[in-house]
């Protein structure tokens, strides 16, 4: 057990033993658990999937029109935060600026989208989370994406806000955004998960469950 | 074990300085176009009525290649330390698994 | 590093009750924890007892059956969530880091947010006693008992958001032991040479994180159906309630792994110990524990076989479940193997240890049992379970934890337990857990349902159902036995030295208590159990006795500790307060109408944005200030 020179532990400075960041290692256990969390919520959706007696369906509100640009918004904001990164790496603290904020504003735009769509359900399909199994499956797991993407946009503004102080973000500091792109990507898959399973699918009339429902 | 982790320890030690190895912005735009190509086919393919059941694993190909380019090129997984992909994708794969179980227990074993 | 203005400064109280409010310090932390998780153990004893006196004789009347059902739900949940978890968390919190030869966790701030999000929940569920809505639906809250027809009043939104509140705590320690694990070992301490205790925390920590947002979506979901009249348990909508079982289970299962793994692991370290020898098949061990780990996820529906899932569904997990045995039994004849041709010493941890293993083999055979689906088809829902679950639960993790607590009693304090009671409560313990739970294996096989405030005579149930409440009764005077031991020896016991057991791991090469840093400088790892390899080795070269490092204060002086804050104790207050006033955010009233209480909605939010704001300073607030010497160790 012959002593170690140079264990101080100091700051973020200190050596660790895969090498790794503390910060970013608890991110991904915090994105592996997060599966957990959706994969619940996309369980309890499918299990209900056509299950439901009354109210409206997926097929009498879905507009997939519409639904594909928020989605192609939201992944967009994905390049954006990539290239903000990039930049911020780079040293382009101006570049790093404009594509944070674009991402943000992205984000945004999705979140709108989200809200008008949510308010389209209700008023013009009757579909509330109190309707049927599908509203309350469906406005669950939509609501908690949603306010993933919420935190995410709150985020994404705290560190542009912090960039314009002095030494707010530096490029040796570029851990602070990773972790928080890293954040914003997860978000981004889980969204590209639920276009196609509850979108796509939920429109599409042969999928398995489907069959079981007509007997109901 | 240890000897691989001490000289993994050497080798990351700079890891999160500067990402050298990482793509540019040029690679991050590619990725970019084939993520709005495959939504474009994904939503293109959905009018199809012809493909009837086919059109389930297509769908599903192709978001899965949508979810591998965001992980591997934006989340950087393919060029990151492979603990990263072990936390994520055991989290994935039990998640994929209960889903997949659920539906099984609900849909098909009861009727 | 730039400096934020602080508006309020950092703490620096080194002693008082704020030192403990802000401290982030893993040995205060782990105090603070296995303190209140025992208070809270035994408050859930006394709600035990009750159980066992009105229980005593046939047809008593000593507790309404209202009140006997708010007593079984409250002491299942209150052993399992806020007994068992947290006490095992304490040994996290004052174990590992020492164990892998670290100052501190990983995320210092972060522990310190998971204990007193952990004492939030605690409060949450316990002060239900106090307003009379303590929660009735048992443990595992099935649908649609747990529903707003079935079950109106704020009870069971207090069990919800308890177990949300707890959940956070519980992730949060987790995340903090996944990363510390990976990533602090000293240098030279591969994978395969952390001690087995140091192995099994980190695998219950990556089972915790991956099973706790299963049940925190589960919740959300009744508490959704409960406050806004959604549908997901609804049967009149279309809804399954067997969906509750399914996820509730999904969680559950390996939440009982959770419970007993890092039991597994406190036993697996004292046995060699005891033993001098080292363990035997360590790999075996290790491999065993990630395999339960693994194959815990796949067991989940045999506590569903009555459900009717089908004869495929039940055998699928009647077999995973006959499988997921043979793991366990290879822990087991590793722990024979460890002792067979040591020289033993049977201290009082090692006859917690031992207790633990013949115990926890009982309860296995008798899970073994339930396996069989036709088998458990007749034990389903009788005192079989509850005979099955405590030898696992009270004789498995309870006997390991007190095991843990006797080991550690003379590092934590610096002073030595008095053997003699401590042997004394073993006793009284291994003999009152064999008189209280082995009946119930007779009672349930003659058909006595769990979980009714009384029963008729003749039935064949009234003179074990006696001898159950006179083992529980020994039960109570050997815990009194044990406070009043730990009590009298934490101020006055023999000093204990820095190595009374001749320990193998690392934790026993520093002082006891050990000081604020730890280590005075990390140790380089060598071997497997490097502690006593290092004596061995000073042995052989004849140096001078062996002496734990580092017993001068001043060694530590150039040290660099994160320092207290105050913030991790206000987000886990906004979350507490946050927490109660969501459970009566919503009355419904007999007819089903629902009506927003805008005072709990007050406090709701009051809650969050005093969590929200804390979480901001939090984030903005260096771990060390960056003066000079701001950083070390306070003397
Ligand atoms: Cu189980």
């Amino acid at each position: 057990m012959a002593n170690a020179t140079a264990a101080v532990t100091h700051g973020e400075h200190e050596p660790t033993t895969t090498g790794l960041d503390h910060r970013k290692l608890l991110m991904w256990a915090f994105l592996g658990s997060d599966c957990m969390f959706f994969g619940t919520l996309i369980a309890t959706y499918l299990v209900y999937k056509n299950k439901s007696i009354e109210g409206a369906l997926p097929i009498d509100v879905f507009d997939i029109p519409v639904t594909s640009v928020s989605t192609f918004v939201l992944l967009m904001s994905s390049m954006s935060m990539v290239m903000a990164y990039a930049w911020l790496t780079r040293g382009n603290l101006k570049a790093f600026r404009i594509w944070l904020a674009s991402t943000a504003i992205m984000g945004a735009t999705f979140l709108a989208f989200q809200m008008f769509e949510f308010r389209d359900f209700a008023v013009h399909g009757q579909l509330t989370p109190r309707t049927n199994l599908f509203g309350s499956t469906f406005f669950t797991l939509t609501g908690f994406h949603g306010a993933h993407v919420t935190l995410g946009v709150v985020w994404l503004l705290s560190i542009l806000f912090h960039s314009f102080r002095k030494g707010g973000v530096t490029p040796e500091k570029n851990l602070d955004v990773d972790l928080a792109a890293l954040y914003w990507h997860f978000v981004d898959i889980v969204w590209i998960v639920i276009f196609t399973v509850v979108y796509l699918f939920g429109v599409f009339e042969g999928f398995p469950g489907a069959a079981v429902s007509t007997g109901h | 074990m240890s000897q691989q982790e001490e000289t993994r320890v050497e080798e990351s030690q700079d890891a999160h300085s500067v990402h050298t190895g990482h793509p540019t912005p040029a690679t991050y735009f590619k990725v970019a176009m084939a993520l709005s190509i495959l939504t474009a086919i994904e939503v293109g393919i959905f009018y199809i009525t012809a493909l009837s059941y086919a059109i389930i694993p297509i769908l599903a190909i192709l978001s899965i290649g949508k979810f591998a380019l965001v992980v591997m090129y934006y989340m950087h997984l393919k060029f990151d330390h492979p603990i990263f992909s072990g936390m994520f994708f055991f989290g994935m794969f039990v998640a994929t698994g209960v889903i997949f179980a659920l539906m099984a227990l609900f849909s098909w074993f009861l009727i | 590093m730039t400096t934020i203005p602080l508006a309020i400064p950092r703490p620096v109280h080194p002693t008082g009750i704020w030192s403990w409010i802000t401290t982030i310090d893993h040995k205060r932390i782990g105090i603070l924890y296995g303190v209140t998780a025992f208070l809270m153990f035994f408050s859930g004893g006394i709600e035990a007892l009750l159980i066992r006196i009105q229980l005593a004789r046939p047809e008593q009347n000593l507790i309404t059956p209202e009140i006997f059902n708010q007593l079984f739900t409250m002491h299942a949940t209150t052993m399992i969530f806020l007994g068992v978890m947290p006490l095992s968390a304490a040994f996290f919190n004052f174990v590992v880091p020492l164990q892998i030869g670290a100052r501190d966790v990983a995320f210092p701030r972060l522990n310190a947010f998971s204990y007193w999000t952990f004492l939030g929940g605690a409060l949450i569920l316990k002060m239900s006693w106090l307003t009379g809505s303590a929660p009735n639906g048992g443990w595992f809250g099935y649908s649609p008992l747990t529903g707003i027809t079935y079950n109106p009043g704020h009870g069971i939104d207090v069990w919800i958001l308890s177990l949300q509140v707890l959940g956070i705590a519980s992730l949060a320690a987790s995340f903090n032991f996944i990363v510390t694990i990976l990533n602090m070992r000293a240098p030279g301490m591969g994978l395969m040479r952390m001690p087995l205790f140091t192995w099994m925390t980190l695998v219950t920590a990556i089972l915790l994180v991956l099973a706790f947002p299963v049940i925190t979506v589960a919740l959300i979901e009744l508490f959704f159906d409960r406050a806004f009249g959604m549908n997901f348990f609804n049967v009149a909508a279309g809804a399954n309630a067997v969906l509750w079982q399914h996820l509730f289970w999904v969680f559950g299962h390996p939440e009982v792994y959770i419970l007993i793994l890092p039991a597994m692991g406190i036993v697996s370290d004292i046995i060699p110990v005891f033993s001098r020898k080292p363990l035997f098949g360590y790999g075996t061990v290790v491999l065993a524990g990630v395999i339960i780990a693994f194959m815990g996820w796949m067991v989940w529906s045999h506590h569903m076989f009555t459900v009717g899932l089908g004869p495929v569904a039940n055998s699928v997990f009647a077999v995973t479940t006959m499988m997921i045995a043979v793991p366990t039994g290879i822990k087991v004849f590793n722990w024979m193997g460890t002792m067979w041709g040591g020289s033993l010493s049977f201290k009082t941890p090692m006859l917690f240890a031992l207790g633990f293993v013949t115990m926890f083999v009982i309860g296995g055979i008798s899970g073994v049992m339930h396996a069989i689906a036709p088998s458990d088809a007749q034990q389903q829902d009788t005192y079989f379970i509850v005979a099955h679950i405590h030898y696992v639960l009270f004789g498995g993790a309870i006997f390991a934890i007190l095991a843990g607590v006797y080991y550690w009693f003379p590092k934590l304090t610096g002073r030595m337990y008095d053997e003699k009671q401590g042997q004394m409560h073993f006793w009284l313990m291994f003999i009152g857990q064999n008189i209280t739970f082995f009946p119930m294996h007779f009672t349930g096989l003659n058909g006595m349902p769990r979980r009714i405030y009384s029963y008729y005579g003749g039935l064949g149930w009234d003179f074990w159902n006696l001898v159950s409440t006179l083992g529980a009764l020994i039960l109570a005077v050997g815990f009194l036995i044990f406070i009043y031991n730990m009590a009298k020896s934490w101020r006055k016991g023999e000093v204990a030295g820095s190595d009374p057991w001749d320990g193998r791991t690392l934790e026993w090469s520093i002082p006891s208590p050990p000081p604020e840093y730890n280590f005075v400088e990390i140790p380089h790892v060598e071997d497997r159990d490097d502690w006593w390899e290092e004596k061995q080795r000073r042995r052989e070269r004849r140096a001078v006795p062996v002496v734990a490092g580092g017993s001068d204060a001043d060694e530590g002086h150039d040290i660099h500790l994160p320092q207290p804050s105050y913030w991790p104790f206000f987000v886990s207050l906004g979350l507490f307060i946050g927490g109660m006033g969501l459970i009566y955010l919503m009355n419904v009233d007999a007819d089903g109408i629902r009506t927003l209480n805008w005072a709990a909605l007050t406090v709701t939010v009051a809650g969050l944005f005093m969590g929200v704001v804390s979480v901001y300073r939090w984030s903005f607030e260096p771990v060390n200030d960056p003066e000079p010497d701001g950083g070390h160790a306070a003397h």
